[in-house]
């Protein structure tokens, strides 16, 4: 096994002890010590207004493959379009969710349907609910426009990997009057809707939103587990930049 | 029934995700060519869902024209095109006139026309900002994007060569700081996400 490797093992291995580690923790003392993000406070709203005004929720996934590393966005997308689902699948414009990814539309179909069925309303789920509105960045943009100018949507989230291109579908939000929560892995995108969006996710925000949604156990564990490996990573650049000034590394 | 087929498919997910991780920290050569064997099957998976995913979007255009929604005739365009473009590309190749002729006066400039409706976006998009969020880091934000346009215009009878220098420098530095912060945390975040699915804590996949 290579230096890097083990490297690699190793920072695999400490993560994953302190994920169990805190889960553990969590599991025998419950308690809520998350920093306010105002945009899952705003989401919470959003969705109750939604039901009760017979609005649509819209969840965009954006078009980053499964397969790939930028797939990781689209899973946390989908764990809010279940969240989301489960609260407001009773209602009048159940959610609909767009994805611009063959493995991401399957998986957000199968999302919905588990949602339903969670909540025994399985006669209720269509899968047009889950949609695939594009297949390259700029047909992805465009096919989800018509979701938001036509299907009454009061609130969209977009949860996954995008480009600059999210500008069109930010835009097509502020026309119609919807608010906009909004995340993606790209800095591009996040630059993006840091200027567009009323609530932005700003890098790591994302991945939090399993934990502020109440998503389970595992999603509050591993926000911990980030917060203690981020300042492992700051140790160690830390240490690598002293190591490098004083000659020890090249 | 149901949590039968759950159970089965979180069992299914981590043993192959733990083959595919082992497979990439261990040199074992079963192990190896297991991981290559499932990534071939991802692939091949990626490529099947590409189809269903031009099904998805065929039927809910379908859809769309039989119940006479708003914005039907375009989605009958859309079809007709998928269809055109189908054949087309199919019976005489990708690269064939015909092909490229679609791609290069349908396809290219329509994504031309949005990215420079883009353009235009993200210039009202920033005149916006202030009004819906006016602190010291939207300010920031529109005086160093204003910035960094400035430094980047080049004209023939202004020169401000510190500007340039200024530029340059706030793109090496606080840009490239900035931007690896943002990228840690995502890729820490990345991480958390692939633990999870690993232990069947999520379960996107209809559990």
């Amino acid at each position: 096994m290579s230096q890097i490797h083990l490297f690699e093992l190793s920072f695999a291995g400490l993560f994953f002890v302190l994920l169990i580690l805190f889960a553990l923790v969590i599991r025998k003392r419950p308690e809520k010590r998350l920093r306010e993000i105002p945009a899952f406070a705003h989401l919470g709203r959003s969705v109750g207004l939604a039901v009760e005004a017979g609005k649509r929720l819209h969840i965009a996934l954006g078009y980053g493959g499964v397969n790939d590393v930028q797939g990781a966005s689209g899973l946390v997308g989908l764990t809010m379009l279940q969240r989301i689902a489960r609260a407001a699948s009773i209602s009048d414009r159940p959610p609909i969710a767009s994805s611009g990814e063959g493995t991401l539309g399957i998986l957000s179909q199968d999302t919905l349907k588990s949602s339903y069925q969670a909540i025994r309303s399985e006669n209720l789920y269509d899968p047009i609910y889950g949609q695939i509105s594009g297949l390259t960045p700029f047909s992805y943009a465009a096919g989800t426009l018509p979701i938001i100018m036509d299907q009454q949507v009061s609130t969209t989230v977009l949860a996954g990997h995008f480009g600059s291109e999210v500008a069109l579908i930010t835009d097509a939000n502020e026309r119609v009057g919807s608010q906009t929560m909004a995340g993606s892995d790209n800095l591009e995108a996040q630059a993006v809707l840091y200027v567009s969006s009323q609530d932005p996710l700003i890098g790591e925000e994302l991945y939090a939103s399993g934990a502020y949604l109440n998503a389970g156990l595992m999603h509050q564990a591993s926000v911990r587990t980030q917060d203690v490996m981020r300042w492992v990573v700051i140790a160690g650049i830390l240490l690598g930049g002293l190591l490098k000034l004083i000659g020890v590394i090249e | 029934m149901s949590r039968l087929r759950t159970s089965l498919s979180v069992a299914i997910v981590i043993s192959v995700g733990l083959i595919v991780l082992g497979g990439y920290f261990l040199d074992i050569p079963m192990l190896n060519t297991l991981q290559i064997v499932f990534l071939r099957w991802a692939a091949l998976l990626g490529a099947v869902a590409l189809i269903v995913g031009v099904f998805n979007l065929f039927n809910v255009h379908l859809r769309k024209i039989n119940t006479g929604q708003k914005g039907s005739p375009y989605s009958l365009i859309l079809l007709i095109a998928l269809i055109a473009t189908v054949l087309i590309v199919g019976f005489l190749g990708p690269t064939s006139f015909w092909s490229m002729w679609i791609f290069n006066y349908i396809h290219v400039p329509i994504e031309s026309s949005l990215m420079a409706v883009l353009a235009v976006v993200m210039a009202f998009a920033g005149a916006r900002l202030l009004g819906r969020r006016f602190n010291a880091f939207s300010i920031i934000f529109i005086l160093t994007a204003l910035f960094v346009l400035a430094g980047s215009i080049s004209l023939s009878f202004v020169d401000f060569p510190v500007l340039a220098e200024l530029r340059d420098w706030i793109d090496r530095v606080p840009t490239t700081a900035g931007a690896r912060g943002i990228l840690l945390g995502v890729a820490l975040g990345t991480v958390a996400t692939g633990f999870r699915l690993l232990m069947g804590a999520d379960r996107p996949y209809g559990g």
